[in-house]
């Protein structure tokens, strides 16, 4: 794929990688548009493999939107995506999507274990009956994600941080290479924001890849290896220590974001 | 044809056909106005459960009136009897939203199913009551003006005008709460209230109505006329006024067209007039309509295409979306093997310069206008003063040629 | 109960049970999606497709109004879809719009032509005539083996036998990608499911639900049924697995009661006529729903709605 090569080559920092063929994730000139206003315009990016990146951005900068268009969720004004060296959309099956858990409604009539298996769909297929090695396997994410006791449960019971979780055991039973997640950490509580972020950096041991939208600019320096940093257009990206840093947040936040209160942020020096 | 349809139209028809024309317009133009309150509360639907709830309340006055002696089929008697149980299918409505974890959309079909099926029992019982006696209760699911009494029309002129008048009244508050809800109560609106005369007044309308074009279609004088009014105009106020231009003029033209020949139902006639003027609309409006809302899109995503074309040229990037490439080759921005032109090269030092000037601007100016004009479209000029530009070109520096 | 009833009852019952079983299996999703009115916009369109149909081949045939039909509810379909994108109106206003103005044009097609020797009429579209599809060749049960008697079945029987079968086979294998879709539809898409065209399938197979309930029922039952079976059904569970099987438990008892009270009810209270059998399984199904408001078990919601 000469397409990915030329394009992740730009990328200084994924320049050491020996296996651009096999980076995760790369987007070239993707524009969306809602009405006549671009959403997100002519963004590039490409992900490391094993590595974990926040999308970071104000509200409205397109962070969700970004994740959505690479799925093929809503439609692209312009652009490609490719993953694994090629065409997104013949690699589905080695991505997996955890949506933000606003975007459904919870009282919907399913438990919890039903949820995850949803995870299994591309191996489970129309017909294919579940058996006890899926649920077996449905029940090994839920324990991942401390859910495990919770599997039998009317998902309406669930509070904020456990349905978050269950979203995140879904994605497991996907056992997918690269992980897309939607605010993750939106509204989740400590101990539910521990385990998640427990679970991608098991994700990572394991040599996969996660691409997290993230609005806490706090813990961006604590949990991830890489940033991009988008307001409609991308703004900067790469390593978080180069690139988190005072003067590309101004860029990305331009006055909403005072710079005492960058200062305040853990950023490298 | 022609002229049956002038005379008509020009109340020259006879008196009941002016009276029905002049009923069916102030009809119409109380739907208009008196639906746009529940199109702008996002409820328009609602009316499609009171029209189909007051079909058991017919049936169930007929029976009263005959019980008690009278004639089966006084008017008011009937339109009485409608509204009661149309009262009764929006209280079941609110019930069953407030009650249970059912959504609204549920609710309304339930109702209005529910309640013309029982209605449609009722008739049947009617029918088996009054032996072969045609108490023609099923010209209120379709009306009919054919056969129409004097007295009928005098009711349903009168009913419109007085409810035509309610809304005048009401139109402030109303207008309020519809726009803004929250701020209504915040200014001392009794918003509960206010939504309850709203429903009054669909009721009102919904009842006359049913005379002229029948229970199933007054719902559409309730939603298109008010529909057609959104595509033309952003402001409530204007919703309110042209859906009651647009529900007079349909029921008008609609009552003289169905007055000039036979075998052409009212309230069919109304409807499609109606629906002709929206789908006008739909296709014409400046905002909304569909031709303005192509054209826009497609000179969008051209301009978009051009603008990523012409950064990636000035990056030394190489081109891979077809429609980009078809763009730039079309303007003779670059040549057949994609190599940039001398004219691409100068559009393509302008764009990355803008791009620089942005991405300054955006550093030096805490403002939201420039924050949020930064969308890779809009020209800078319309953004920054002159001497605000003169400043940043400074700070940058000469232009760099693309080479 | 011997030969009066399997000449009289036993085809429309059988032909309401199916129907109400055809429309409320799609229910169930179209509930859980919020698009339960988009039941009441199909049964409001069949009328235009079916007239139509009628208009271009001069007859009433079942595949020319099955074409119809089908070919009015995309139409449907396509305009609430248009008008909300392109005009930016609220969904419920744009199905307001959409169908009423198709149910006028077909009220005014009806009107204008002419079908005096054919049975196609309004009253008969609403309500449709559930007790005129009786089994005139049956003698007694025994009839049920003889195939000179089984040839002479009410074709609407046949009809509807051959939907209800379609679309149970469709619910069955469907039915991972449409619970998947239903409850998450960004997640579903992520996961390779075309949503549109499964949204879209489903809407089909309502319309086709309706248009071959519609032609022995009429289209009031066909919303009473796409809506009150699957709404009880939801207040007594919290699986939709087994909400399914109430919802076709609820439909089966609606049409049975339905028609029993509507052909025996009045005999019982003193009265000599029947009344409309498709107006009481109505009525009997809103007040199965309203009971269920009353007392089922899961009749409160749990969870925060979406967007929340």
């Amino acid at each position: 794929m000469n397409a990915v090569l030329e394009l992740a080559s730009r990328k200084e920092w994924a320049a050491g990688s020996d296996a651009l063929d096999e980076s995760p994730l790369v987007v070239a000139g993707l524009t969306v548009s809602y009405g006549e206003k671009p959403a997100i315009f002519s963004i590039d990016a490409a992900v490391a493999a094993g590595s974990m990146t926040a999308i970071v951005g104000p509200n409205g900068a397109g962070k969700s939107t970004l994740i959505k268009a690479v799925l093929g969720i809503v439609p692209r004004l312009s652009g490609q995506v490719f993953a694994y060296g090629r065409p997104l959309r013949q690699n589905m099956h080695r991505i997996a999507y955890v949506p933000q858990r606003a975007s459904v409604d919870w009282d919907f009539p399913t438990r919890v274990i039903d949820v995850v298996l949803m995870g299994l769909y591309r191996e489970l297929g129309l017909l294919g009956r579940v058996r006890q090695h899926h649920r077996e396997r449905a029940l090994s994410c839920l324990d991942r994600v401390g859910m495990a006791e919770f599997a039998h449960r009317q998902i309406g019971q669930l509070s904020g941080g456990q349905q978050q979780r269950v979203f995140l055991a879904r994605a497991l039973a996907q056992n997918a290479g690269l992980y897309l997640l939607d605010e993750p950490f939106a509204g989740v509580d400590a101990a539910t924001e521990r385990a998640i972020i427990d679970v991608l950096r098991a994700l990572k041991e394991e040599g996969r890849t996660a691409v997290c939208v993230h609005h806490d600019l706090a813990t961006v320096a604590d949990y991830f290896d890489n940033v991009l940093l988008i307001n409609v257009r991308k703004i900067a990206e790469g390593p978080v220590e180069t690139t988190f840093t005072a003067e590309n947040l101004q860029k990305t936040y331009g006055g909403r974001l005072a710079t005492a209160h960058i200062d305040q942020l853990k950023l490298p020096a | 044809m022609f002229r049956a349809f002038l005379d008509a139209f020009l109340f020259q028809a006879g008196y009941n056909a002016a009276l029905v024309a002049a009923g069916a317009a102030l009809l119409g133009v109380a739907a208009g106005s008196g639906g746009s309150f529940l199109f702008l509360r996002k409820r328009a639907l609602v009316s499609d459960a009171v029209a189909h709830a007051t079909l058991p309340g017919v049936g169930a006055a007929f029976i009263v009136m005959v019980a008690l002696g009278g004639d089966g089929r006084n008017l008011l008697g009937l339109l009485l009897g409608s509204a009661i149980s149309a009262s009764i299918g929006l209280l079941a409505v609110e019930w069953i939203v407030s009650r249970t974890r059912l959504a609204e959309d549920a609710a309304i079909g339930a109702v209005l199913s529910v309640f013309f099926g029982f209605g449609i029992v009722l008739l049947t019982v009617i029918q088996t009551l009054s032996r072969g006696y045609q108490a023609g209760l099923e010209s209120f699911l379709l009306g009919s003006t054919a056969g129409m009494l004097f007295a009928d029309a005098i009711v349903i002129a009168t009913g419109g005008a007085a409810t035509l008048a309610l809304i005048l009244i009401m139109c402030r508050p109303m207008t309020i709460v519809a726009f803004d809800p929250e701020f209504a109560a915040a200014s001392g609106i009794n918003v509960r209230r206010i939504d309850l005369a709203m429903m009054g007044l669909v009721m009102a309308v919904t009842v006359i109505g049913l005379k002229v074009v029948g229970l199933i279609l007054i719902v559409a004088m309730l939603i298109i006329p008010p529909v057609t009014a959104r595509l033309w105009t952003e402001r409530a106020e204007h919703v309110l006024l042209f859906g009651g231009l647009f529900g007079g003029f349909s029921g008008y033209v609609g009552a003289a067209i169905s007055a000039s020949a036979p075998n052409l139902p009212t309230g069919p006639i109304v409807v499609l007039v109606a629906f002709s003027l929206f789908a006008g609309s739909l296709l014409f409006a400046p905002g909304r309509g569909v031709i303005a809302a192509f054209l826009r899109h497609r000179r969008f995503q051209l301009a978009v295409h051009r603008r990523q074309g012409l950064l990636a040229l000035a990056r030394g990037e190489a081109i891979f979306d077809p429609l980009t490439l078809t763009v730039l080759r079309r303007e003779g921005l670059i040549r057949q093997d994609g190599v940039a032109t001398q004219k691409g090269r100068a559009h393509a030092a302008k764009a990355l310069r803008d791009e620089k000037r942005w991405a300054l601007a955006r550093q030096l100016y805490e403002d939201e206008a420039v924050g949020g004009g930064y969308d890779g479209l809009t020209p800078i000029e319309t953004v920054l003063t002159r001497d605000e530009l003169a400043d940043i070109d400074h700070r940058l520096g000469p232009p760099a040629p693309v080479s | 109960m011997g030969s009066e009833f399997v000449q009289l009852s036993l085809t429309p019952l059988l032909i309401g049970i199916l129907s109400a079983i055809a429309c409320a299996l799609p229910g169930n999703f179209l509930i859980l999606r919020r698009q339960a009115l988009i039941g009441d916009a199909i049964s409001h369109v069949v009328l235009p497709g079916i007239v139509v149909a009628f208009l271009l081949t001069g007859k009433v045939s079942t595949w020319p109004m099955l074409f119809g039909a089908g070919g009015a509810a995309i139409v449907a379909v396509v305009m609430i879809e248009l008008i909300k994108r392109v005009g930016r109106i609220e969904p419920g206003a744009a199905m307001g719009v959409t169908f009423t103005a198709l149910f006028a044009a077909g009220v005014l097609l009806l009107e204008q032509s002419d079908t005096s020797g054919v049975h196609l009429d309004v009253e008969h579209a609403l309500y449709g005539n559930l007790e005129s599809l009786i089994w005139f060749a049956a003698d007694d049960w025994s009839s049920l083996f003889d195939p000179v008697a089984l040839a002479a079945l009410p074709p609407e029987l046949f009809r509807i036998a051959v939907v209800a079968l379609l679309i149970s086979i469709l619910t069955i294998v469907f039915w991972r990608p449409l619970k998947l879709s239903t409850f998450d539809e960004a997640f579903a898409g992520a996961v390779g499911i075309r949503t549109g065209v499964l949204g879209l399938g489903l809407v089909i197979t309502a319309a086709v639900a309706a248009v071959a309930a519609f032609d022995a029922v009429g289209s009031i039952i066909v919303i009473a049924m796409f809506i009150c079976p699957p709404a009880a059904a939801r207040l007594m569970t919290n699986r939709l697995e087994v909400q399914i099987l109430w919802s076709v438990f609820f439909a089966v008892i609606s049409a049975v009661a339905g028609y029993v009270l509507a052909g025996y009810g009045p005999l019982w209270i003193g009265g000599q006529h029947a009344v409309s059998a498709a107006g009481m399984i109505a009525t009997v199904s809103g007040v199965i729903l309203a009971l269920a408001c009353l007392f089922g078990p899961q009749r409160m919601r749990m969870g925060a709605p979406a967007g929340s």
